[in-house]
């Protein structure tokens, strides 16, 4: 089946199986590995990418079901002159990844979140990560990284 | 891991979905797909056909129609959660909308997949039930309504037949108390147990994981409606109920949380 959408600003068009996910579409179809399996059962957020600015799952959506969808991966957050986006600006400055294998996720789930909620209070940062798991654990300075975020959007 | 294979259409009105289903045993219909992928990635619901209403935005709206609000099928659970409406009308449903799952969840999942899939471990058919709302369901021979108390019928078996949408819901206000109190340990999780309280006139209570469906707790109602306390009611939670036991809860551990929840709730929702 050919589907058609917008990934981080480009068209793109593939034919894929109607039971391609819409996270192996990313990845083995376009290209873009930034984007992570984790559990693969909607549990982790390590697939979470932007379907029109809202945070989502890849795991848990079919390509067919983003057809003519704007998609925004970890890739296309920076601009294209390579400067990075604010969120990931936080995340290095305040330590906001170990290992980095939840990391796009985060920052993807981050930024959604902060669309929603622009000034956030901590606990408002930890409940609207609450989809997505650290496996090192670093949740102090993921929250950290999100608050001074909002600071610098803020600005 | 990903789906069996499968055909994909998308249905551009409830009509033409409605005549996909009637020429097929097992096509299944996906809304936000978050109950049913998850189903289908395990293998464990293998429809040939996939007939897609998500972006059916005849069904994708929440209005004040007086004595109650209608809300349509698709309407993602972040809608509900930031609807001025149902914060004015209906306060319970968008708050309920608010604890399913996480952001991302809710950013796909629609009420009525929610409902559709009755699940009785899932948060907004419990709600429903305790707001005893009416389900609009059509089919190709016209619409009919179900009651909230007569569509949960079995473990993931709703009084929906093949061939029929639910296309909307409808919500009777709330001019009194309520409260919806969802214990669970870990963030994004499933309810081990919750508790739905309404107080429309007379008090309806249900619960969420007492059973296959959600349930109401109808000896804590007839108690705290005939002037018992709302120590003596909680204590009736799980009356004539049989909870299940799994790695999360005893059946008597979930009997325990029932009352303290009925109870916890029953105080909010009176304060
Ligand atoms: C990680 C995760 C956590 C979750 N946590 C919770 C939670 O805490 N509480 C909770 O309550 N839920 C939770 N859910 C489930 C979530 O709420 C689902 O979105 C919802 O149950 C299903 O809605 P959907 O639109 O995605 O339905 P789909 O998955 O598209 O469909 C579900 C079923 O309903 C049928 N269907 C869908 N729409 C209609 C319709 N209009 N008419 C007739 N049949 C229809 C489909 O054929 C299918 O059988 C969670 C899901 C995930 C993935
Ligand atoms: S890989 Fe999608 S939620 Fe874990
Ligand atoms: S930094 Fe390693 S999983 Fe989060």
């Amino acid at each position: 089946m050919q589907v058609t959408m917008t990934v981080n600003g480009q068209t793109v068009s593939r034919d894929v199986e109607p039971r391609t996910l819409l996270v192996h579409f990313l990845r083995d179809h376009v290209g873009l590995t930034g984007t992570n399996v984790g559990c693969d059962t909607s549990s982790c957020g390590a697939c979470t990418v932007h379907v029109n600015g809202e945070s989502v799952k890849s795991c848990t959506m079919l390509a067919v079901q983003a057809d003519g969808q704007e998609i925004t991966t970890i890739e296309g957050l920076a601009s294209p002159e390579g400067e990075l986006h604010p969120m990931q600006k936080a995340f290095q400055e305040n330590h906001g990844l170990q290992c980095g294998f939840c990391t796009p996720g985060m920052v993807m789930a981050a930024t959604s979140f902060l669309k929603e909620n622009p000034h956030p209070t901590e606990a408002e940062v930890r409940l609207g990560l609450e989809g997505n798991l650290c496996r090192c654990t670093g949740y102090h300075n993921i929250v950290k990284s999100v608050l001074a975020a909002a600071e610098s959007m803020g600005e | 891991m990903f789906p069996s294979t499968f055909d994909y259409v998308r249905a551009g009105s409830v009509a033409e979905a409605i005549s996909i289903l009637d020429g097929s045993d097992d096509a299944k219909l996906i809304a936000g797909g978050h109950s049913l992928l998850p189903l289908m990635k395990l293998r464990l619901a293998a429809p040939s056909t996939l007939v897609d209403i998500g972006r059916l935005s005849e069904l994708n709206y929440i209005e004040d129609r007086g004595d109650h609000v209608a809300i349509g099928a698709l309407t993602r659970h972040r809608d509900l959660e930031t609807s001025a409406v149902l914060k004015h009308s209906v306060p319970i449903l968008s708050h309920v909308a608010g604890e399913v799952g996480d952001p991302a969840v809710r950013h796909r999942g629609t009420i009525g997949g929610s409902i559709a899939h009755g699940d009785g471990a899932s948060d907004l058919p419990a709600a429903v039930l305790a707001l005893d709302a009416t389900m609009v369901v059509r089919s190709a021979s016209g619409e009919r309504t179900v009651p909230a108390a007569n569509f949960f019928k079995g473990f993931l078996e709703t009084d929906l037949g093949q061939g029929e949408v639910l296309t909307e819901i409808r919500v009777p206000k709330v001019s009194g108390g309520w409260a919806y109190k969802k214990f669970n340990r870990r963030a994004q999780d499933w309810a081990i147990v919750g508790v739905a309280v309404v107080r429309n006139g007379s008090t309806r209570i249900s619960l969420v994981n007492m059973g296959s469906t959600p349930l109401r707790a109808s000896a804590s109602e007839n108690a705290i409606n005939q002037g018992a306390s709302i120590e003596e009611a909680a204590n009736l939670a799980s009356e004539g109920i049989d909870p299940p036991s799994d790695l999360n809860a005893s059946a008597e551990y979930r009997r325990h949380l029932a009352s303290v929840l009925v109870r916890r709730a029953l105080q909010e929702a009176s304060a």
